[in-house]
């Protein structure tokens, strides 16, 4: 972990407006490389757009956010994108098994590369085979990061990823994420749940009417 | 080549849209003005077309008025496509590119290769069925493509994460839009002969064509129009992939129909 930047994002005076109305207002907030990271705040506060600015699904109306100190418009997009993943709220599965999906994120894996994918998000390599659509929300979910592992990514956006997942699945999903912080991957979480931020975080900001503030650090026991 | 339509034939012919209006009126569908409204602005125009043609393409015109005739003919459909289709952002100029793409094609191949002499009495029609039979398929094509990439944007967005460029993100919502809009030409030109008589065809035959004749045009049309619609339905798939698209892949802000 030592040789990482010590700063994942920063941004500077990020401004981002929707029919007039500023959803991020002046944003300057330096996102640190180690750990979990979890941005909290109400439902349409703007924290799938701060996500979606990490690895430029958006761009800012004015601003600029820098990934391990390089601005995001020097870096190229398909490039970045492979070094930071993201898990959408919804499953996004694609037509096919389960294999079909994660290579689409890596056409030329091999059958143990992608098992591994799977092994690392605490799914059974024997589900490979297996039609995507089928699998239940809790394993859609983790299919999904273990897709985007497949790339693998320094960093990981988590938009929500367990609104949708029942109690058990939820709390499988969290471990799975904490085991890959552990590996040094770069954790920025985003959820409205004030619980799982408590439980997840190893440090906590709020975005709450356009700006964003550190709130705690190191809630997580 | 006496089987002629007379005025007379012509006038005659109006019971049949009187018919129409009747079943209309019998069956309450309020649709009679409009069957009647329909059938008179279709007799001006075909008039005003025969006419202009008469003018066009008569022995002894320079044939670059037919290719005016082409550009203006090309020109409108353009408009209609954008008309019939208006959630389909900058669908004009892909129209105009696409048509203009597929009269290369198809023309390039029918008067390049001597399928028929080039003659403004060819071109004209030639080019019309090629417009008229592809405009369609192109307004499918560019309106399911663009469905296709509004409804399943979470999709096209998680294969843009995956660090896929924007074409190849939008490669599955393509190839969907292209088969939808190909589809129904495939099946008409699987169908012919067996059928119906296609319009050409009956037209000839009915002039005093001979029949085998009145086949081997038909043919050549049913490939032209196979031959297009595939020119234009890729050629309007593949601009509004690179139009909806942001040059650093980014799927833009796509509203729905209600939102116009």
């Amino acid at each position: 972990m030592s040789e990482l930047p010590a700063v994942a994002f920063e941004f500077e005076v990020v401004v981002i407006l929707r029919a007039g109305r500023r959803v991020l207002d002046q944003i300057t907030a330096l996102i640190p490389a180690a750990g979990i990271t979890v941005v909290s705040g109400r439902s349409g506060a703007g924290k799938t757009t701060l996500l979606r600015l990490c690895n430029r699904l958006e761009v800012p109306d004015e601003g600029t956010v820098s990934y391990r100190g390089q601005p995001l418009d020097e870096l190229d997009p398909l490039v970045l994108r492979r070094r930071v993943g993201m898990v959408f709220q919804r499953p996004t599965p694609f037509p096919g098994s389960v294999a079909d999906n994660l290579a689409v994120a890596h056409p030329e894996a091999t059958t143990q590369e992608l098992s591994t994918a799977l092994t690392r998000v605490a799914m059974d390599p024997g589900l490979l085979g297996q039609d995507a659509r089928t699998l239940s929300g809790g394993e859609l979910q983790r299919m999904c990061l273990a897709r985007t592992l497949v790339t693998q990514p320094e960093t990981l956006l988590l938009d929500e990823p367990t609104s949708a997942l029942d109690a058990q699945p939820k709390q499988i999903f969290e471990r799975t994420a904490r085991d890959l912080a552990d590996q040094g991957i770069t954790i920025i979480w985003v959820t409205h749940d004030d619980a799982q931020a408590s439980r997840v975080a190893d440090r906590t900001y709020q975005l709450r009417d356009g700006h964003l503030t550190r709130a705690a650090e190191g809630t997580r026991p | 080549m006496n089987d002629t339509v007379s005025w007379l034939g012509l006038a005659v012919s109006l019971l049949l849209v009187v018919v129409a209006a009747g079943i209309s009126w019998w069956q309450r569908l309020g649709l009679q003005r409009q069957i009647i409204i329909a059938a008179a602005r279709a007799l001006a125009q075909l008039l005003l077309v025969g006419a202009a043609l008469t003018l066009v393409i008569s022995p002894g015109r320079s044939i670059w008025w037919s290719w005016l005739w082409v550009a203006a003919m090309i020109g409108y459909a353009s408009s209609v496509v954008r008309r019939r289709a208006p959630e389909v952002p900058h669908l004009l100029t892909l129209a105009l590119a696409s048509f203009g793409a597929a009269a290369v094609v198809t023309l390039g191949v029918l008067f390049g290769l001597h399928v028929f002499p080039l003659t403004g009495r060819t071109l004209v029609p030639i080019a019309g069925m090629m417009v008229g039979n592809s405009m369609t398929a192109t307004v499918l094509a560019g309106r399911r493509l663009t469905d296709e990439l509004r409804d399943k944007r979470d999709e096209v967005e998680a294969r843009l994460a995956l660090g896929q460029a924007s074409r190849q993100a939008a490669t599955p919502y393509v190839r969907a839009a292209l088969r939808a809009a190909l589809t129904p030409q495939i099946e008409t030109t699987k169908a012919t002969g067996l059928v119906f008589l296609p319009g050409a065809m009956t037209g000839l035959i009915l002039a005093g064509v001979a029949p085998l004749q009145a086949v081997l045009v038909q043919a050549v049309v049913m490939f032209l129009v196979l031959g297009a619609t595939a020119t234009t339905t890729v050629v309007i798939a593949l601009g509004l992939v690179r139009r909806l698209f942001t040059p650093d892949h980014r799927l833009m802000y796509l509203p729905t129909p209600v939102d116009h």
